[in-house]
């Protein structure tokens, strides 16, 4: 590219995936190049020091989230945790009922595998999240039916951060016998998460999340009270027959390490991301017509979702190069889609377009703030001096009462 | 998304961005687009007594793209007159600004909001200066 940017930008995007822990790599290089064995191979050194790494790494994993290391499937990401368990739960119990409950906030990999199931003739009912983003219990009490079968529910939410009350919902699920399925992808390292206590019978992870590697993660699957899957993916049976094929050491021995460092270095990492997310928004605090979008305590401390009323989200992003955002309006094909999470919480097309989602992290200092905000308030400026809807919102036009000619 | 450098020209140096004062004479303004959709564009023009556009100014609500598409247009209409202007389509802005497929939508909606400052401007001012222009065109 002839415009190459000649510094790299601010990274402010870590819940799209976060950079490996230096102290991560160097734990995972040795399994690259000289304990190089495949954890499967029984019958020498090799094989041995690669299976006791894989199992360490299972109770790095399973000690951030309080579990027994016998119930850690691994897998290449939360993705296939995801359809794992969905279609597994699904597949295994179809005999019991054919209803399934989610929410619109949900992943994609959680929403487009409740798709494929639908193909096959299960049921889905889609739940709306309250203004804030957040799960009514009612509601989905109201949803459940005797032939349900499985929940799924997201434990924060990959765009705008809320964080689901899934020890409430776990409490209605068990009572009435349906399989809990929950999408821990962007809660590790986050939240505190205690699956002895929680009652929630499958649980994705990812790697890379929680700088960890790209291609890793893991399925939590419960053994007391157990539950059933029909395996996905099929060969030599590793993994108890639930997910076949050769361990990748290297990627596993990451995660663990990832996920220990996560357990020693949450509390006081969150405390120092909130201040600065917090910092964030207070420079904010005196434009005008900026919203939060989902609820501001019900969520974890790295992630601040704002619209920008009256500039679209793409050419902010565009003004914003010194910055590596995430924007609500994903204009990438002929037809513009606003976020569809943004959608369901109720927000217009004008405020979804205009969304950016900033997501802090371990390497964001306070310096990337405050350049951040005295960047932002100067673009935006620009942008709404350059905008029509600005120029009407400012002349006391209301624009909900224009007759716009959609394109 | 890689934009080419004439949008990225564009959108940092926006040329004749504002507004004229709806009531002045020879002004006439479209509007085009819907916040649905992530576009609008208001693209207004100035004509003289000849029938030739002597100012053009726009504002955009949408994406690198439609700043460029509009921004460009204003350039291109000036000095134009009215019955020109109205010529100007969108595979040409295309050509210019080497928009991307998934963004030839913007160079549309450019089209079209000329197509509106005209129409506007000749409900304004009636056919006469249509003809006008048509004269200062031959």
């Amino acid at each position: 590219m002839s415009l190459a940017i000649r510094k790299k930008p601010i990274y402010l995007d870590y819940s799209a995936t976060t950079p490996v822990d230096p102290r991560v790599a160097e734990k995972m290089i040795p399994w690259l190049t000289e304990q190089f064995g495949n954890p499967a191979s029984r019958s020498h050194g090799y094989g041995w020091e690669a299976e006791e790494a894989v199992e360490n790494a299972r109770v790095e994993v399973a000690k951030l989230v309080n579990c027994d290391p016998k119930e850690i499937v691994w897998t290449s990401g939360a993705t296939e945790s995801d359809n794992l368990a969905i279609k597994g739960a699904a597949h295994f119990y179809k005999t019991k009922g054919k209803h399934l409950i989610t929410m619109k906030t949900e992943h994609k990999a959680v929403l487009d595998t409740l798709r494929e199931l639908e193909r096959e003739g299960f049921e889905v009912t889609y739940l709306d999240p309250e203004p804030d983003g957040l799960l009514d219990l009612d509601k989905l009490k109201a949803a459940i039916r005797p032939d349900t079968i499985l929940a799924s529910i997201m434990m924060v939410n990959n765009e705008i951060g809320v964080i689901q009350p899934i020890a409430e919902i776990g409490e209605i699920t068990r009572a009435k016998g349906i399989i809990f399925h929950v999408d821990s992808a962007q809660a590790t390292g986050k939240v505190a998460i205690d699956l002895d206590k929680l009652k929630v019978d499958l649980m994705s992870f990812s790697a890379h999340k929680t700088y960890g590697p790209k291609g890793i993660g893991a399925l939590y699957v419960r053994r007391k009270p157990r539950v059933r899957l029909e395996a996905q993916m099929h060969g030599g049976g590793h993994e108890k027959g639930f997910r076949s094929g050769t361990l990748a050491t290297h990627q596993i021995v990451g995660m663990g390490e990832a996920f220990r460092i996560a357990r020693l270095e949450m509390a006081a990492e969150n405390e120092r991301i909130g201040k600065l997310r917090d910092k964030l928004l207070a420079g904010f605090r005196d434009m005008e017509e900026i919203y939060v979008n989902g609820d501001l305590e019900q969520r974890v401390p790295h992630n601040l979702n704002v619209s920008f009323n009256f500039v679209e989200g793409e050419s902010l992003i565009m003004g914003m190069k010194e910055l590596a955002v995430s924007s609500g309006s994903a204009c990438t094909s002929a037809s513009l889609e606003p976020s569809y999470v943004l959608r369901a919480l109720g927000r217009n097309d004008e405020l979804a377009h205009s969304s950016i989602r900033f997501t802090l992290g371990r390497f964001t200092t306070e310096a990337d703030i405050d350049f951040a905000v005295k960047l932002i308030k100067e673009r935006i400026g620009k942008l709404r001096e350059m905008s029509p809807l600005w120029e009407m919102y400012k002349d006391g036009v209301d624009l909900n009462t224009v007759q716009w000619a959609a394109h | 998304m890689a934009y080419s450098e004439k949008v990225i020209d564009h959108y940092e140096n926006p040329r004749n961005v504002g507004s004229f004062d709806k009531a002045d004479e020879g002004v006439a303004t479209g509007m085009v687009g819907a916040p649905a959709c992530g576009d609008v564009m208001k693209l207004q023009i100035k004509v003289n007594k000849a029938g030739i556009i002597e100012d053009a100014k726009f504002k955009t609500y949408g994406c690198g793209s439609a700043i460029a598409s509009s921004s460009l247009v204003t350039e291109w209409v000036k000095g134009k007159t009215v019955d020109e202007a109205a010529t100007i389509r969108n595979t040409q802005i295309a050509a210019e600004l080497a928009l991307p497929p998934v963004k030839i939508h913007c160079s549309i909606l450019a089209e079209d909001a000329i197509k509106a400052a005209i129409a506007d401007y000749r409900k304004k001012y009636g056919a006469g200066d249509a003809d006008a222009g048509k004269k200062a065109a031959d």
